[in-house]
């Protein structure tokens, strides 16, 4: 070794006693230097906001809370949710199925995800709303059989459907992906047990698989929540009145595109915030059982206080 | 045969081209203690796993109590059974593994009685005061709202024996139950063990714990390469095995 030592030699022999207690900080001049750019960012910020009056902020304060917003609002909410729980049911269903031991489903469940997944959603979207130019009639009844129920495509699918088809059946490919994944992270130790026991395939699934992937699979659902609610904004191509095609079609009468786009984002950003909290909060139980903590209550979550140390049961 | 828990005859098996079991041939009366030793890859654990019938045999058979395990012979055929009644088949036989594979998102207590209200459709306050009993029995009654992480090793598989005991099984079936323990754990649970034996449970253990063995066993079958090489009592089996492989084993162990 040729490191030379720069310590003097009554500092390698000396064992002066030292306290660390008090001890000056190095100092981070970059951190000022940052932190003054921002602020003066900030301030121009604000002074935009204020001084700039193509805000028009006296027209987003008369829309924010408009009724004809709140429809707008209703719409996206019950698009979010159905669509959804369209994905999921859809993507269990695809999961399972891309995990069975028939090899043929297994194949059609794997061509459903590349299909859906290859194909950008607005392109589906406008596609479904155009159905009845492909198939003009719809029925259904024995394959190649009698017909129970059948009528025209233009009735059958509205907006409505369209945009539930168009973004249910593009979830569901992606939800198959999150959910495979979480079951195959439970350790399959735990289905043979659950088999030893006497539990049928279903009960070992409901019980003792799906509860565990669930901490898998809850935290990217989360995600595809607040993705789906943006990617709800697309059906204004397909003209539904959801909380963007109402604000543009309210702009395109009175052109106060501004102030009304901004309508549309503190809406978009209040319901986004509200979702982020809840997903965390879910996440945090289903974590229960996986660390020694006890699970925290909801309000300890959302109000930020700290969670005791100790664990539930002392072991 | 008809006094034999287990009456396993010629069972083969394979994985692909790999022979497992070679033809395996034993029988346990009731109430017996038969403890498997054998080298590692031996076949011992996919040999319990074929007597509940996770592993599907590929010849022989194995009855368990006068029942033939996952198929049915009539008039000269043999057919596999539906998965509802080797469901039905597996709830007379326990199992205790060598990572317990408790459920971690059950307490204790959920644990215990899953299986029975879920599958046996015990009144559940009956299931739980089943599972007190026996969560007393294993030493562990303070344990019951616990969840599995925040337990031992050895108290986790002194529950998992509870769980499997809480179906009222015929035979349970342990394989290597203690060797994922830290040596000064494995004591509590060989010492609930020889307590079920000494209740007459039927009992065929896997395990390289040569003193249980030699204190609790009524027989020792010695395995190698697929197949039954040596099976006696234990004196004869330990300590004057006739055996080469046999003998080859136990001075690696002992
Ligand atoms: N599911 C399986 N697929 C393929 N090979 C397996 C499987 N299970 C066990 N084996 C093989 O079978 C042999 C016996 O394994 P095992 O019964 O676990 O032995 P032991 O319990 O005596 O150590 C080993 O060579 C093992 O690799
Ligand atoms: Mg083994």
């Amino acid at each position: 070794m040729t490191v030379t030592d720069r310590r003097t030699e009554e500092e390698r022999e000396g064992r002066a006693e030292v306290d660390v207690a008090g001890a000056t900080r190095p100092r981070h001049p970059l951190r000022w230097v940052a932190s003054l750019v921002l602020l003066v960012l900030a301030a121009q910020l604000v002074h935009l906001l204020v001084t700039n009056d193509n805000f028009e902020w006296h027209v987003v304060g008369e829309y924010v809370n408009a009724s004809i917003i709140g429809h707008g609002i209703a719409i996206t909410l019950e698009l979010t949710v159905v669509a959804m729980a369209v994905g999921i049911v859809g993507g269990v269903l695809l999961a399972v199925g891309r995990l069975s031991e028939n090899r043929l489903l297994r194949g059609a469940c794997g061509l459903y995800v590349w299909f859906f997944r290859g194909i950008p959603v607005l392109v589906q979207l406008v596609f479904w709303y155009n159905l009845s130019a492909l198939l003009p009639r719809i029925s259904f009844g024995v394959p190649f059989g009698p017909e129970f129920v059948s009528g025209e495509t233009n009735h059958m699918i509205t907006p409505l459907l369209a945009a539930i088809l168009g973004l249910g059946l593009n979830e569901a490919a992606y939800m198959a992906e999150i959910i495979r994944g979480g079951l195959l992270a439970v350790d399959p130790g735990q289905t043979e047990a659950a088999h030893a026991l006497g539990m049928s395939d279903a009960r070992t699934f409901r019980r003792v698989v799906m509860p565990q992937a669930m901490r898998f699979i809850v935290p990217p659902t989360g995600s595809q929540v607040i993705n789906m609610l943006k990617a709800t904004s697309l059906v204004s191509v397909i003209a539904l009145a959801d909380l963007l095609y109402t604000v543009q079609s309210i702009y395109n009468r009175t052109f106060q595109t501004i102030p009304l786009l901004i309508v549309a984002c503190l809406w978009y950003l209040l319901i986004t915030s509200i979702l982020y909290v809840g997903q965390s909060f879910i996440e945090r139980r289903y974590a229960r059982g996986a660390t020694r903590q006890a699970p925290q209550g909801f309000w300890d979550f959302a109000l930020l206080r700290r969670r005791a140390k100790t664990p539930e049961v002392p072991s | 045969m008809t006094t034999a828990m287990v009456h396993a005859a010629g069972v083969r098996k394979r994985f692909g081209h790999l022979e497992v079991l070679n033809g395996i041939d034993l029988d346990v009366a009731a109430g017996e203690v038969v403890v498997v030793l054998g080298p590692s890859g031996s076949g011992k654990s996919t040999f319990l796993r074929c007597i509940n019938h996770l592993e599907t045999i590929d010849g022989g058979s194995i009855h368990v109590d006068g029942e033939l395990i996952g198929f049915r012979a009539e008039g000269g055929r043999v057919r596999h059974l539906r998965k509802r009644e080797i469901t039905r088949q597996r709830r007379e036989i326990g199992m205790v593994f060598q990572q317990f594979n408790l459920f971690p998102h059950l307490t204790v207590l959920q644990n215990i009685v899953e299986a029975p209200t879920g599958v046996r459709r015990e009144p559940s306050a009956r299931a739980r005061e089943h599972a007190l009993e026996l969560l007393r029995r294993v030493g562990l009654e303070d344990k019951a709202g616990a969840y599995p992480r925040q337990l031992s090793g050895g108290q986790q598989q002194r529950v998992a024996i509870a769980r499997a005991l809480a179906m009222r099984p015929k035979l349970m079936l342990f394989d290597e139950p203690t060797s994922a323990l830290d040596p000064e754990l494995v004591g509590e649970v060989l010492a609930t063990m020889k307590s079920l034996a000494d209740d007459g449970l039927t009992m065929i253990v896997v395990t390289h714990e040569i003193g249980f063995a030699r204190e609790v066993a009524d027989r020792v079958v010695f395995m190698d390469d697929g197949l039954v090489v040596e099976s006696g009592p234990p004196s004869q089996v330990l300590e004057n095995p006739a055996n080469p492989r046999t003998k080859a084993f136990l001075s690696k162990v002992l």
